[in-house]
């Protein structure tokens, strides 16, 4: 086979420069948390959050939360430079505490969902959004 | 009163005790040293109804060699049970005897001297007479297709699939699932989808924009069978956008998605189904993961990592049953459906010894019919040394991977290579000659173009890590399946338990035994890459190229990964 340099280029995952380490919760996102808390204690039960295991593109992530009886459900992803997706807030008629968006995560990651419900408390749900270069499967 | 779970395991213990699960036959056979269709085919019909499991065919129409991995470790609760036991301890656990027919079909020991002796495996239109025998045996058997049918062979890429779909077809499956497929391209994977005159199922595959279930997809079919009504729900490769290159069938989405699954399974319980099956492309350890996560259903079948164990994993009450790849085993699994229960089960994995079950004329004929076309297939590019055999799997290395890594270094003046950890690809055994066929069989694929580029040090360590997460990340769900990315002219360490960003280290370039510099710039070479737009040379014209060159084929034994998973 005759190839030259200049024949042959190029690219496959190089343009990909992506990290693969799972991204550090920031400081903004604790604080967004005591923010929205008021550093009251958060408990685990009567929230879901639906997220991928594996994100098929880190730009557009589709998540899901329902916290049936919450008054408002904060949304984070924890490593994003700017944590903070957005606060849904649910009038005393809504049909049902539910909200589903698309996100953009910078890398692997917690994506995080808080409901303040109707009584003052708080729940939290998390879940691992692993974003990856792929290829190589089986 | 026996609960349900009792009876599943008693069940499952007479399985073992009386070779009902196929393995204490062999051993006898092998003593005997003489195979027969009639015993191969040995089952005492059970219950009212039965499932035959076929998956990961691979488009291998003919009967072929295939060496199971050596090498093939679990991670976390998966450290050490099956499907990750492999050669000896593979045997010991199941009773198997050395040197007997399910050695060779199941352990990689001794593989090319037993495979003089034992001969190719598989072939459709053996498997077609495995088939018609066990409907002679329960006329109204439901034949399951895996996925990753369409995908893996000369013919298969030249037709876009149509030469598997027309033997398929014959074979008359109830419904199919599926993952390579999808890299046929959305247009003609819906036109073959279309025409298919079973079920194509998936409720895992999704409208990517409106994130609703794919109209061209049914998540699951009722089927009447035995008196009882079963539910067969599809489950698609969850990571299809992410190992493979996702461009190609933008319009769909995957993911596991096991809330779905759990609504599904209650939907159709709902509707009376006595019997829940789920034939999956999850992978061995995600389809476990997945029984214990989502309540009711009865049997998973489960595809896509090729395990083939000669008995069902139990998992709360759910049976999970591996059916190997590339034609080389069939599933049967009888089961006692009644009072809207699974009371109990008898399985049977089937070898398909080729020279011990008589090919189905028709199908043989068909299959003729389809490679009549290409007769460059037998074209003879070398030889296969006296000394090597070439196969893929394992979890590291395989010596057809070691072949093609050395052409991409040698034919593309690159420093480092890569080759994919696709599971997939025959062996040939020493002496062999390699055909244009053989060739294909280990690098068929649309999106082959063999790229060079440069990378640092530190990228390649970033792709390195990134790989082996996908394959040794403790949570099945973050495991894409695959194996490790196979390299050339690089060696490394990697300690499987660490977290990501900690497992590879000792990088090391091997033509003048440097460690990888980090910030240091390398010329690498590879194929299969999942981004659109790659450019180069088809990965089979750059291994012809150096296959013609060398005349006969020898790989010295790979020592260049140093492997801690203690």
């Amino acid at each position: 086979m005759n190839l030259t340099r200049r024949d042959t280029i190029m690219m496959a995952m190089g343009t990909a420069v992506a990290a693969v380490l799972p991204f550090r919760v920031s400081a903004d996102t604790d604080a967004a948390i005591a923010a929205f808390t008021g550093g009251a204690e958060v408990g685990s039960e009567g929230i879901t959050l639906i997220a991928p295991e594996i994100a098929e593109n880190g730009n557009t992530v589709p998540i899901e939360v329902d916290a049936p009886g919450a008054e408002s459900i904060m949304v984070l992803a924890a490593g994003n430079p700017t944590p903070a997706v957005g606060t849904f807030t649910f009038g005393a008629l809504a049909g049902a505490q539910f909200a589903s968006t698309r996100i953009r995560l910078a890398g692997t990651q917690d994506v995080i969902a808080i409901a303040k419900m109707a009584d003052g408390s708080f729940v939290k749900a998390a879940s691992e959004v692993k974003v990856t270069i792929g290829g190589c499967g089986g | 009163m026996i609960s349900r779970r009792d009876f599943l395991q008693a069940s499952m213990a007479a399985s073992a005790i009386v070779g009902a699960s196929g393995f204490g036959q062999w051993g006898r056979l092998a003593a005997q040293q003489a195979l027969t269709q009639d015993q191969l085919l040995e089952f005492d019909t059970f219950g009212n109804v039965s499932l035959i499991h076929v998956t990961d065919i691979h488009a291998q129409l003919k009967p072929i060699y295939f060496r199971e991995p050596e090498i093939n470790l679990g991670v976390g609760s998966n450290v050490g049970v099956v499907p990750h036991i492999t050669g000896a301890d593979f045997r010991k656990a199941y009773g198997i005897e050395d040197g007997s027919p399910s050695h060779y079909a199941l352990t990689y020991n001794d593989f090319s001297s037993l495979a003089q002796g034992y001969g190719r495996m598989g072939g459709m239109d053996r498997v077609a007479t495995v088939v018609n025998a066990i409907r002679a045996a329960r006329p109204d058997a439901l034949l399951l297709d895996g996925g990753d049918t369409w995908h893996g062979s000369y013919t298969c890429y030249q037709t876009e699939g149509q030469d598997v779909v027309n033997v398929m077809n014959a074979l008359k499956p109830d419904a199919m699932t599926f993952h390579w497929e999808f890299t046929l391209g959305s247009d003609r994977v819906r036109d073959l989808v279309n025409d298919l005159p079973f079920a194509s199922l998936g409720q895992n595959i999704f409208d990517s924009e409106w994130d609703e279930p794919a109209e061209d997809f049914q998540p699951y079919k009722f089927f009447e069978r035995g008196g009882a009504k079963i539910a067969v729900i599809g489950q698609a490769f969850p990571y299809m956008p992410i190992a493979n290159p996702g461009w190609m069938f933008p319009e769909y989405s995957f993911g596991i998605r096991d809330e779905r699954m759990q609504e599904v399974v209650n939907d159709v319980r709902g509707q009376g189904a006595d019997l829940v099956v789920v034939l999956s492309h999850n992978g061995f350890d995600v389809d476990k993961a997945m029984a214990s996560r989502v309540q009711g259903i009865d049997v998973i079948l489960s595809g896509h990592t090729h395990d083939a164990l000669p008995e069902p994993v139990l998992v709360g009450e759910t049976i999970v049953v591996a059916s190997g790849s590339n034609g080389k085993f069939v599933s049967r699994v009888d089961l006692d459906v009644r009072d809207g229960r699974m009371m109990g089960f008898r399985h049977k994995l089937i070898p398909i010894f080729s020279d011990v079950i008589e090919p189905d004329a028709e199908v043989a004929a068909l299959i003729d019919e389809q490679r009549a076309p290409y007769p460059e297939l037998a074209d003879v590019l070398g030889q296969v040394g006296d000394d090597t055999t070439l196969y893929r799997r394992g979890n590291f290395n395989g010596s057809w991977d070691d072949l093609i890594c050395e052409a991409l270094i040698e034919q593309r003046e690159a420093d480092i290579s890569m080759s994919p950890g696709v599971r997939w690809g025959p062996s040939l055994i020493p002496g062999q000659d390699i055909t244009r066929e053989d060739l294909w069989n280990v690098t068929s694929m649309t999106y082959p173009n063999a790229y060079r580029t440069e990378m640092t040090g530190e990228f390649i360590h970033t792709i390195m890590e990134d790989v082996a997460d996908n394959l040794f990340n403790e949570d099945p769900y973050y495991q894409q399946g695959g194996d490790m990315v196979r390299v050339g002219g690089m060696g490394y360490r990697i300690d499987i338990n660490k977290p990501i960003g900690e497992r590879i280290s000792n990088m090391t370039l091997l033509k003048t035994g440097e460690a990888i510099d980090p910030s240091k710039t390398y010329v690498v070479a590879g194929w299969a890459s999942v981004n659109e737009g790659t450019e180069g040379p088809p990965i089979w014209d750059v291994v012809e190229a150096h296959i013609r060159n060398l005349g006969t084929v020898n790989v010295a034994p790979n020592t260049s990964v140093d492997v801690v998973s203690a």
